[in-house]
């Protein structure tokens, strides 16, 4: 789970980070408000989406007057902004956050996350900050340092004097430097966070050691116990479609295809995905309906496949190890007849009680395409869907 | 032969009187696997599906002689049931358990390597269907008619992409030696390199065939394994061709995050490292039928 900038800076400045003086907007007029509160003549008005590349996407507005200002917020509040994490749909600027201008010296990056190989906590730093962090260990591997954290002892200061020394940090500046690594360290642990990332980290003109941005990302499967986290949720952010299948214990993500799909296991999802790919088609979502599909989930499964008005065809595929063949049969002839489907459905069904699935739908009278194996229920599908808009053209 | 698990392993339930512990407790001894208890703290001395019920794993190796153990325990408490199973001396851990955050599962990671390795629980999952040694034994909750007995070993993050490949190879007349699922989370206890290496040591499987996603280095750790240190002929599928980058795909680990981790890089990396690719899911069991027929 991604949070907002202004989020993350109030967790990381509770962990003795330091960050510009600031404030949140929902208004214009509350833009402004922030911008009287903050001494100096510089603000900077930074849209809160949960994307990076905002700075090139024209989210970020330096201003040197309140009108200024007032014309950032007029322009980002409310506004859809695309970025190169967002796709082509962009993310939706519904807040604003107000900061004093920083005078910067030195950009620094620091990051800290999980690493799946060394099953390990590993900080990555570079005296080089600012820039896209894939882009330097392309350009310049040698200038990244990575230390990684013994998990049963956690983050040692020799550690922190280490990645502060290899981020050009002066003498002056370490017990400030060792203080906010840690604090990024410690708010990672507690917080049962994925991820910390400060870029950049500027020494400003005065010496001073400050977190200009800042981002962090939550495992989803901790907040159960980080409730304060959950609570930071914004659902603006998220695919509405995907905000409701989570809701039912749906996995949902939409794509920008036209085959709707419903499949048991992520696996099987994505190898499904596969091969309608190389059939010919798009998938228009990924959907795992998990292991305990009852006929109402399978409903509102398809309710969700098919809010989609892009789909031209739609595939279910069931491979019944805790489920049953016969249970989704029953499911995927209530959805049709409730919701009165339109388009062309392909229905694959294998594994336990499979002859009485399929037995269930050949029965049902209703239009349903059968497929025995993957391959065939892919082609297909395909195929119905290249029938259905072969149709919609004629019509037009 | 097999790996990691035949009719001598003798199996405890964690999570065992749980409505879904007992409903896949009742399916692995119907499938013939020698399930001698299981453990719910606070339910010691009584009797569940015909078999004793104890306080700790401890009094279940002592007085059973437990040696495996399948964890069917909510997430919130997993963590702690597997690191209870290796304190105890159990010699394999089945993690069923999806959801298990993911800094808890560095925790056990790290409690399993205080052991030396001699002595060391191997744990499979979390997050996976489990492990079948066909016509042997089941510590899972795959449905295990679909698996026949045979010389092909399998190693896969997902359940039912392990389903869709087993079943491909029934109906080929492949039979397999031992399917282990390794789980889908970012941090697991087993690598398919960990399972590749049992394989390339059993002399009943002839050849392996691994089951990738998107995400994560160990496909590409595996396939330089193989390379460099198996003998057997290795297949893989690698699933997630369509998926986007930085979108998590159902499974906690399957996500892009950075360069090499996408289905396309994994391929070309694993051709290059000289592992047969099944180039769709739906040609895994003809291109290990290709494969053996080489042999």
């Amino acid at each position: 789970m991604d949070i907002h900038e202004y989020q993350a800076k109030e967790i990381l400045m509770r962990y003795g980070v330091k960050t510009a003086e600031g404030g949140l907007a929902y208004t214009i007029e509350e833009s402004v408000q922030r911008a009287r509160e903050i001494d100096g003549n510089v603000w900077v008005v930074k849209a809160q989406i949960h994307s990076g590349g905002r700075g090139k996407a024209g989210g970020i507005k330096v201003c040197r007057t309140h009108d200024e200002v007032r014309a950032a917020a007029e322009e980002l509040l409310g506004k859809i902004l695309v970025t190169r994490q967002t796709g082509t749909v962009g993310k939706v600027c519904t807040r604003v956050y107000v900061e004093a201008g920083t005078h910067i010296a030195r950009e620094i990056y620091l990051c800290f996350l999980i690493d799946r190989s060394s099953e390990r906590i590993v900080m990555i730093g570079s005296g080089q900050g600012g820039m896209e962090i894939e882009e330097l260990a392309r350009t310049n591997p040698h200038a990244i340092k990575k230390i990684f954290i013994e998990p049963a002892v956690g983050l040692q200061d020799f550690q922190a004097r280490e990645m502060a020394f290899a981020l050009g940090v002066e003498a002056a500046q370490l017990p400030h430097a060792v203080k906010t690594i840690r604090g990024c360290y410690r708010a990672l642990r507690d917080l049962d966070a994925n991820m910390v990332e400060i870029n950049p980290l500027v020494i400003t003109g005065s010496g001073e050691l400050i977190a200009l941005d800042a981002k962090m990302s939550f495992d989803e499967n901790a907040l159960f116990r980080r409730h304060e986290v959950a609570e930071l949720r914004d659902k603006t952010q998220a695919d509405p479609r995907e905000m409701a299948a989570s809701d039912h214990g749906l996995s949902y993500i939409g794509l920008n295809g036209d085959i709707g799909c419903m499949i048991n296991g992520a696996g099987l999802a994505m190898a499904t995905m596969d091969m309608i790919k190389l059939a010919g088609g798009e998938p228009a979502n990924f959907l795992d309906v998990g292991g305990g599909a009852s006929a109402e989930r399978t409903e509102k499964a398809f309710r969700l496949v098919l809010a989609d008005k892009g789909v031209k065809a739609m595939l279910v595929n069931i491979f019944a190890g805790i489920n049953r063949c016969d249970w989704i049969a029953q499911g995927v002839v209530q959805a049709v007849r409730n919701i009165d489907m339109k388009i062309p459905l392909v229905v694959r069904l294998s594994g336990t009680n499979v002859e009485e699935g399929q037995r269930i739908i050949a029965e049902s009278g209703l239009p349903i395409i059968t497929a025995g194996t993957l391959a065939e229920a892919a082609e297909k599908v395909v195929q119905a869907r290249n029938g259905a808009v072969a149709e919609e053209c004629k019509g037009i | 032969m097999a790996i990691l698990i035949d009719e001598s392993t003798r199996i405890i339930v964690q999570g065992f009187t749980g409505k879904i512990g007992t409903f896949h407790a009742q399916d692995m001894i119907n499938y013939g696997s020698n399930i001698v208890g299981g453990v719910t703290p606070g339910k010691g001395e009584q009797q569940h599906l015909g078999r004793p019920v104890f306080n700790t794993v401890k009094e279940a190796v002592q007085q059973v002689g437990a040696n495996a153990s399948i964890v069917f325990v909510p997430p919130a408490f997993a963590a702690d049931s597997i690191m209870e199973a290796a304190d105890a001396g159990i010699k394999y851990c089945v993690a069923i358990t999806d959801g298990i955050p993911t800094q808890d599962m560095m925790t056990v990671k790290n409690f399993l390597r205080r052991f030396p390795i001699e002595e060391r629980m191997v744990l499979t999952g979390p997050n996976c269907a489990g492990t079948i040694s066909p016509g042997r034994s089941m510590l899972g909750i795959m449905p295990g008619h679909i698996y026949m007995q045979g010389d092909v070993g399998v190693v896969g993050r997902s359940g039912t992409l392990g389903y869709e490949a087993a079943d491909q190879m029934r109906t080929l007349g492949i039979g397999i030696s031992t399917s282990v699922g390794i789980g889908g989370d970012p941090i697991i206890g087993s690598s398919h390199r960990d399972i590749l290496e049992r394989f390339e040591e059993d002399p009943e499987t002839k050849v392996v065939v691994m089951i990738g996603e998107i995400g994560g280095p160990q496909e590409v750790e595996a396939g330089i394994f193989s390379r460099d240190h198996m003998s057997k002929p290795l297949v893989a599928y690698i699933a997630g061709l369509t998926a986007p980058e930085g979108r998590r795909m159902g499974h906690a680990g399957a996500i892009i995050s950075a360069a090499g981790e996408s289905a396309a890089e994994k391929v070309a990396i694993l051709k290059e490292l000289g592992v047969t690719i099944s180039p769709t899911p739906s040609a895994i069991g003809e291109t290990v039928a290709k494969v053996l027929a080489r042999m």
